[in-house]
């Protein structure tokens, strides 16, 4: 099952090595990782999106909470979270291609970022599955280049990640 | 008070108390070893190898449960003691390792000597840092010293370049130290002691299984007064020997790969099973599946929640320092009226014994041979059962855990996680500057010794009185056991040819060589190693090379389906 973990680490060097280091050693996997100072600049905060059993996550939860630099985890996918993630795409715009990719970028409620004669580039946000329905929509022989920031997360309502 | 950065860390060092430091000097170390040169509170160990140092401060950790220190230089320094600080990782020794660093200037310059310190040790530590800043300096002492010592203890690495132990700054030693990030549940839930206590008081076929957290708890006298008070059987893993007294009429030996019949038959038969300390590791568990084709209910207790339902899911889970939890258990335990039911007990215990007249640890006392358990027996018999034992790992390990009863916890010295050759004599080194005028043997066997066989060295110097008993077979016995066993007899590089003449090595470098090729010769020699009470004695016992550690599980097997001697 895939969860979505929320981890608040002291904002220090090596900090993120030490989370990836984990789960490269202990064989867990890593579908998208997202990390930035928060607020508070002493703190960072990332997102952390795994797939495993409900066992296997559990230990990646306390594996993580044993690292002297983490400060708290959470699994977003335990409550009613939200789930944001930004991509750029460039895709070619010619000819009949142009006005196509216009309307479908409105669809997705995409923005154009920029524009040469022949490309856009292309600003969607959305879950995961929103920017894969749109890569899935266009035709892929027009995709020049993408990037995905992966997922970041945060609890509804009154759910709060704080150190 | 303005103090350069080496002053500063041997300053610090004086604070916590440090009495020795095992270490090796080089370039980004030398403005330390000039702040050391200058005082004489904390001492200084120099090693043959890093890796030495590592063993040294580890072995000096474990026999005594203070934190051991060691000092090693930059790049090859630090990799040459990585072994150590991984062995001590694995068996969450509590340590504090300082590296010199190139200068702050020269990191990731490929200068020479240089190597990514915090990167390399970062999967073998608890912790570590790299000190950039001169201001940084003590308090990163401080709490490398309280993370090693806290919560499940481990080794922690502080990395100095070598500009900061140059540089001035104002020293204070904080007294105390709390980090926002770190708060290890110390105390275990009230709710789950009670519940814990309830299942141990039903039950009618109970066992306890306790480990190396016993021992680094310092929690043996709780442990040993909950099992008498209750009268129940009590297994120790390689770890936790000595964490209850083997000469116990409870204790019913190590459990495991190489356990007696009756802990593993004991183990999978149980209704109820209490774990302190310990962490179901696949020595200990090989096959969970098979495990738990027996129902029975799990208490788990344990200072590091991942310890917990890791390979083995639990029922009672209880995070928090075994000695305090198990005081808990103990307050309720005398102050309620129920008993597990006594006839349920005794028919557990008239099972036990059962199992227990298979003899599982019986051997060929008649060969002409020497048998390498005899020469355990016989060591001891002549330590009366009180020395510090350390051992490398293989066969002599495991027949010095089968054969030598501990009845003392921080007796029994070894690399159980990491499975380590050449730990046991610089750990040795380590146990005798912890416990001045205390007995301390390092058993261990001819492949082994050579690969920190440099050490012989240092014990002269320090003048080091270990008495050294290597079960010579001329094989890396544990290997060839595996080979014997399940390579078809393919003993593929496992003979150790052209070995020294070791007698005359280790005259050689200064101390007492003995060999021993008759079993009739094993007691004096013994008697007249331990009567020479202020020289290392190295005794080359040439044992019996088909000898084979009895019981086995087999990896990944059942704990019920043992190879037991007779069957072979």
């Amino acid at each position: 099952m895939r969860h979505i973990l929320s981890i608040l680490v002291e904002n220090e060097a090596g900090a993120l090595s030490r989370i990836s280091g984990l789960f490269s050693a202990r064989g867990y996997n890593i579908e998208s990782l997202t990390v930035a100072p928060t607020e508070d600049a002493t703190l960072s905060r990332m997102t952390l999106v795994t797939v495993g059993s409900d066992d296997v996550v559990e230990q990646i939860t306390k594996q993580l909470n044993k690292l002297v630099e983490v400060v708290k985890v959470i699994d977003l996918s335990d409550g009613n979270h939200i789930e944001r993630e930004l991509m750029l795409v460039k895709v070619r715009a010619a000819g009949k291609d142009r006005d196509e990719m216009k309307r479908l970028a409105d669809i997705f409620r995409g923005r154009i970022l920029d524009v040469t004669d022949k490309s856009y580039t292309i600003e969607l946000t959305g879950t995961g599955s929103k920017l894969d329905a749109f890569l899935q929509a266009i035709e892929p022989g027009v995709i020049l280049e993408t990037v995905r920031t992966g997922a970041s997360g945060i609890g509804r309502g009154e759910r709060i990640l704080r150190a | 008070m303005q103090l350069t950065g080496a002053e500063i860390v041997i300053r610090c060092l004086q604070e916590e108390g440090v009495e020795y430091v095992f270490g090796y000097p080089g370039g980004a170390v030398l403005n330390i070893y000039d702040a050391l040169f200058n005082q004489d509170q904390v001492k200084h160990v120099l090693v043959r190898h890093e890796q030495g140092a590592a063993h040294a401060a580890d072995g000096y950790s474990r026999s005594s449960h203070k934190t051991g220190v060691c000092l090693v230089t930059s790049g090859p320094g630090v990799t040459n003691a990585v072994t150590g600080i991984a062995t001590a990782y694995m068996d969450s020794i509590p340590m504090v390792v300082i590296t010199g660093q190139v200068p702050t200037h020269a990191i990731g310059q490929d200068a020479f000597q240089e190597c990514d310190t915090v990167g390399i040790t970062r999967p073998c530590v608890k912790h570590n840092f790299l000190v950039k800043d001169v201001a940084q300096l003590a308090v990163t002492i401080k709490k490398a010293f309280y993370l090693a010592q806290s919560g499940r203890p481990g080794p922690v690495l502080v990395d100095i370049p070598k500009d900061v132990t140059q540089a001035l700054a104002e020293y204070s030693y904080p007294k105390t130290i709390a980090l926002r990030s770190y708060n290890p549940v110390t105390r275990g839930h009230a709710g789950q002691i009670k519940k814990a206590v309830q299942l141990l008081q039903e039950a009618k076929r109970p066992m306890v299984y306790a480990g190396g957290g016993v021992v680094l708890n310092n929690a043996s006298p709780q442990l040993t007064r909950l099992v008498r008070l209750l009268g129940f059987p009590c297994t120790n893993t390689l770890m936790g020997l000595g964490g209850f007294p083997g000469t116990d009429p409870q204790f019913t030996g190590m459990l495991g790969m190489h356990g007696t019949y009756e802990s593993n038959m004991a183990m999978q038969a149980c209704d109820v099973l209490l774990a302190v300390g310990a962490r179901f590791d696949d020595r200990v568990i090989g096959n969970p599946a098979h495990f738990f084709r027996s129902d029975r209910k799990i208490i788990h207790i344990d200072i590091d929640p991942s310890s917990i339902s890791k390979r083995v899911k639990v029922d009672v889970p209880i995070v928090g320092y075994v000695a305090e939890v198990l005081d808990e258990m103990l307050k309720l335990i005398e102050s309620s009226p129920h008993r597990p039911d006594a006839q349920a007990l005794k028919d557990w215990w008239v099972q036990i014994k059962e199992w227990q007249r298979k003899d599982c640890l019986k051997y060929d006392r008649k060969s002409a041979l020497i048998k390498p358990q005899y020469v355990i027996e016989k060591l001891y018999e002549i330590t009366g059962g009180d020395a510090i034992i350390t051992s490398d790992v293989g066969q002599h390990q495991m027949w010095v855990a089968q054969y030598y009863p501990f009845d003392r916890p921080r007796r029994w010295i070894n690399s159980g996680g990491l499975g380590t050759m050449g730990f046991g004599l610089p750990a040795a080194m380590g146990a005798v500057l912890a416990n001045p005028g205390a007995t301390v043997a390092c058993v261990t066997g001819e492949a082994s010794i050579q690969m920190c066989i440099q050490e012989l060295s240092t014990c002269k110097q320090y003048h080091l009185p270990i008495k050294i008993v290597n079960l010579n077979n001329k094989y890396m016995g544990m290997v060839r056991q595996w080979q014997q066993f399940f390579y078809g007899n393919r003993y593929s590089e496992s003979y150790m040819d052209a070995l020294p003449d070791f007698t005359k090595l280790s005259e050689a470098f200064g101390h007492v060589g003995m060999k021993v090729e008759q079993p009739g010769d094993v007691e004096g020699a013994l008697r007249e190693a331990f009567k020479l009470k202020d020289r290392l004695v190295f005794l080359d016992v040439i044992t019996d090379q088909s000898e084979n550690v009895f019981p086995m599980v087999p990896g990944g097997k059942g704990l019920t389906e043992m190879i037991l001697a007779e069957e072979l």
